[in-house]
């Protein structure tokens, strides 16, 4: 029957396709901070959170799901082959089987429980703000934690505002706005970098130390999001409302995010990016924003780009 | 039961042809319709024209995202406004999102919800329960003819000012204040809170109708547990339409008195909360993903068994199912809200409880394929876009699973990781259950045959085309790209545009698929009673094609126990 090679052949190209998919993407070179061209799989982690949600979505989601759907598609398949009206001219009648009912209910079952356990690890990492105690998961998440994260060090207020960010490093009580770069503007200022993820402004924070992040919107404003995908960080700024999450990068270089939650019309052009730098630049760069409270001048004693 | 008994008396007493003089003709048939068949009819109908509105909105945001920059919003900005240069493109800007706004409602309150809950539960819930009508004619009546006002309350929001300055709801299907409060101060958000009154109105009449039909009006015999699956998935359906709408109806109340007579339910300002309006909003916004998609899973159910020439296996499990699917619907609705700032343990239990929702859907996947498994299998239209079902949902549903995962979903909210999710569930899942159902019941309702050919070839573009579509959207989400977006970082460039070559293809399984209904209207092959063979077990198969203005006259008697 037509259909029936048809299906067949689908089914084979198909499932070869699924099958290559975790195999590649570990084969596929990924770039740091931003994605690169064809993309399909997530952005390189420099942090522990992103390290545990690469681990859970790669290590046991994405082959879960991918050999469910190659299972599913095996058994129609097979169907297919077996039970259509030639090859099996007088249909059966069972209409129930306990036992498979039962295994069909329970397998699931077992499933979820094995996804659950590493899940709400990585969950609670994500939750809990370092203390210097507690210990994280990183990629292991079958482990009770082995990775030390220190105590959050840098403290930083973001505001969403529309449409660009406003960064405040609380403990100095300084702050800037950061605003997205048209393309001419990254051909003069900014030569390199790409179109819609490039700022003016970045978000300075020292390498390997943690920062705790606050994220809010303006009191008059709409609900952004602020997310930095290699971070593995996603928080909504709900005006009137403090949200806090946390990083730890442990590569310097420049990570670009964008907002991640309707925000009118130019939702698409307020783009986060964050410069990870060593402490002492740090340090060089904080003292004298704190000092002469000019970003620019500030961001001048940072090494060029 | 004195409702039966008069009924029955009733059709002693009077022949067939007397009832014929009743039958109304031209414009009073349709417009004055209190015959759930006809109502079913137009329905369908309405669904259609708005799909094709819909499927134009995102046919123009494919366009737009084929290749990074702004390509068409600008221009379409300019030719509808005449403005020009930098106010064009702020005006291309939010027109883009207008239209993401706009396909999405009309998608899900105008295309999908009146194809399923008003189309086929209004024609084939009564016929497959062996009911002369449904309980409440002239509710059925007002129901369906809220509709129109509603879907046009919704286009007509599209020319009224959003923004100051800007034509247009762009809030998002969702639409969350404050973007949709004092985001919007324009009248076009009104207009939308309007036309989804109106449609939840029209949706709360169509559930209590066809709730009292299921319960009080079948035959003879068909006990709950007889009843066949796609009368239990609308008889589910309807629960979660009654329970989930008013609750809608009342976050945009309150939504409309905080835009135009000072309340703060919403505003921090006042003391209020956004966030309260995402949780009131996704308590009818996640059993409202089920209440498009249940329907989808009765007919299908029908379908494959039908063409397996088996009954259903595991009958029971099958209508309890859905019924767990149901309940468990209405207690996870914070998955959609992981971002906002909710506690530790708040996101546990919402992961806890998503992925319970998995197991009774793996047992619904896996009693369709032990219902095939053993059968005679004919391959006819209904039932390619019954497996294609199967498997479009199978891979929909295992994405939900991830992103059930909070910690996962931290990566994939708000991407196109979501988007490919939740249309390869919908505008796969949904939408092919849909087409399932036309193709199976086509038949039926007009009394002529489709082309087969046409019918399979509209079925396999169709399939090439939303793969095609929907697949690569995995990848853009995986790399971050965020959605609701008129334009994207260079690096995404390839997968989007592969996803809009699919958008074309899909265009061309539309046409076909207008085409193959105008050719069967035009050829006329009689369909017969029965086109489906002794598989077809329902009570609307004993029926002509297509059936009598009024149906069994005198009730009949259900004693098989194949019945469903």
């Amino acid at each position: 029957m037509v259909t029936g090679q048809f299906f067949r052949k689908m089914g084979a190209v198909s499932a070869a396709a699924m099958a290559l998919v975790p195999a590649m993407a570990s084969a596929q070179e990924v770039g740091r901070g931003h994605p690169e061209p064809g993309q399909f799989h997530l952005q390189e982690s420099v942090t522990p959170i992103m390290d545990s949600i690469v681990a859970f979505h790669d290590g046991i989601l994405m082959w879960t799901i991918t050999l469910i759907v190659l299972f599913v598609l095996a058994l129609l398949v097979v169907i297919v082959v077996r039970f259509n009206a030639k090859a099996n001219p007088v249909p059966a009648r069972f209409t129930h089987n306990t036992l498979i009912e039962v295994v069909w209910t329970v397998v699931p079952i077992l499933i979820l429980v094995v996804i659950a356990i590493p899940s709400f690890g990585v969950l609670s990492d994500q939750m809990t703000v370092p203390d210097g105690e507690r210990k994280y998961l990183g990629a292991n998440i079958f482990s009770l934690g082995e990775v030390e994260v220190p105590e959050a060090s840098v403290t930083i207020k973001a505001s969403g505002e529309q449409w660009y960010w406003n960064y405040e490093y609380v403990d100095q009580g300084v702050a800037f706005d950061s605003n997205i770069l048209s393309e001419e503007e990254i051909a003069e200022l900014k030569p390199g970098q790409p179109r819609l993820l490039a700022v003016n402004n970045e978000l300075v924070v020292p390498v390997d130390t943690t920062v705790r992040l606050q994220v809010t919107s303006s009191p008059t404003g709409v609900i952004h999001a602020f997310a930095v995908p290699s971070f593995g960080i996603k928080v909504d700024a709900v005006p009137g409302r403090l949200n806090e999450t946390w990083f730890n990068a442990r590569e310097t270089g420049i990570y670009y995010g964008q907002c991640s939650e309707l925000c009118g019309k130019d939702h698409a052009y307020m783009p986060i990016a964050v410069r990870v730098v060593s402490a002492e630049e740090y340090e060089a760069f904080i003292t004298a924003f704190a000092e002469s409270r000019n970003y620019a001048e500030a961001a001048a004693l940072l090494p060029a780009l | 039961m004195a409702n039966t008994a008069n009924l029955e008396a009733h059709a002693t007493g009077h022949d067939q042809a007397s009832h014929d003089h009743h039958t109304p003709t031209g414009w009073r048939r349709w417009v004055y319709s209190t015959n759930h068949k006809d109502i079913g009819i137009m329905y369908l109908v309405f669904s259609i024209v708005a799909g094709v509105i819909g499927g134009l909105l995102s046919g123009a945001m494919r366009m737009e995202l084929q290749e990074p920059g702004i390509q068409i919003f600008h221009g379409l900005a300019a030719m509808s406004y005449g403005l020009e240069g930098d106010a064009a493109l702020d005006a291309g800007k939010h027109m883009f999102n207008v239209f993401v706004s706009a396909h999405a409602l009309i998608m899900v309150f105008f295309t999908v919800m009146p194809a399923t809950m008003g189309g086929f539960a209004n024609y084939f819930a009564p016929l497959m329960i062996g009911a002369p009508d449904t309980a409440f004619p002239r509710i059925n009546n007002v129901a369906f003819w809220l509709l129109p006002p509603a879907l046009l309350l919704t286009v007509m929001s599209m020319f009224f000012e959003g923004p100051a300055g800007a034509l247009g709801f762009g809030g998002g299907w969702t639409a969350y204040p404050p973007l949709s409060t004092t985001g919007h101060p324009g009248p076009a958000t009104d207009f939308v809170i309007f036309s989804l009154h109106v449609a939840g109105v029209s949706s709360i009449l169509g559930a209590i109708n066809l709730i009292t039909t299921i319960l009080n009006m079948r035959a003879p015999g068909m006990t709950l547990h007889k009843m066949p699956l796609f009368a239990w998935s609308v008889l589910v359906t309807a629960f979660l339409l009654l329970l989930a709408l008013p609750v809608l109806a009342g976050a945009i109340t309150m939504m409309l008195t905080d835009r135009n007579f000072g309340t703060t339910f919403f505003n921090p300002d006042g003391g209020g909360d956004p966030v309260l309006y995402q949780h009131l909003f996704w308590f009818f916004g996640h059993p409202e993903v089920y209440i498009m998609i249940l329907p989808g899973f009765g007919i299908v159910s029908h379908i494959v068994a039908t063409f397996s020439r088996k009954p259903v296996f595991g009958y029971m499990a099958m209508a309890y199912a859905m019924v767990a699917i149901g309940f468990v619907g209405f207690v996870v609705w914070a998955h959609h809200m992981y971002t906002t700032g909710l506690s530790l343990d708040v996101q546990r239990y919402f992961v806890a409880a998503t992925m319970v929702i998995a197991v009774p859907t793996g047992v619904k996947i896996f009693s369709w394929i032990a219902t095939m498994w053993g059968g005679s299998i004919t391959f006819r239209i209904p039932m390619l876009w019954a497996i294609g079902f199967i498997f479009l949902f199978t891979v929909g549903g295992v994405t939900g699973v991830v992103l059930a995962n909070a910690g996962a979903d931290r990566a994939l909210h708000d991407t196109y990781y979501v988007v490919a999710h939740f249309h390869y569930v919908l505008s796969l899942g949904a939408v092919f259950s849909i087409f399932a159902g036309w193709y199976y019941w086509y038949p039926k309702m007009f009394g002529y045959m489709y082309n087969e050919f046409l019918g399979k070839l509209h079925f396999w573009v169709m399939f090439a085309g939303v793969n095609l579509i929907f697949f690569p959207q995995h990848f853009l989400g995986l790399a971050g790209m965020p959605r609701r977006y008129i334009d994207y970082p260079d690096a995404f460039a390839l997968w989007n545009r592969v996803s809009s070559i699919g958008y074309y293809v899909t265009f061309v399984a539309m046409i076909i698929f207008f085409y193959a209904t105008w050719e069967a209207s035009r050829k006329k092959r009689p369909a017969g009673d029965n086109p489906w063979g002794d598989g077809a077990t329902t009570l609307e198969w004993t029926l002509s094609s297509p059936p009598p203005f009024h149906q069994f006259s005198t009730l009949p008697k259900i004693e098989s126990k194949d019945a469903h």
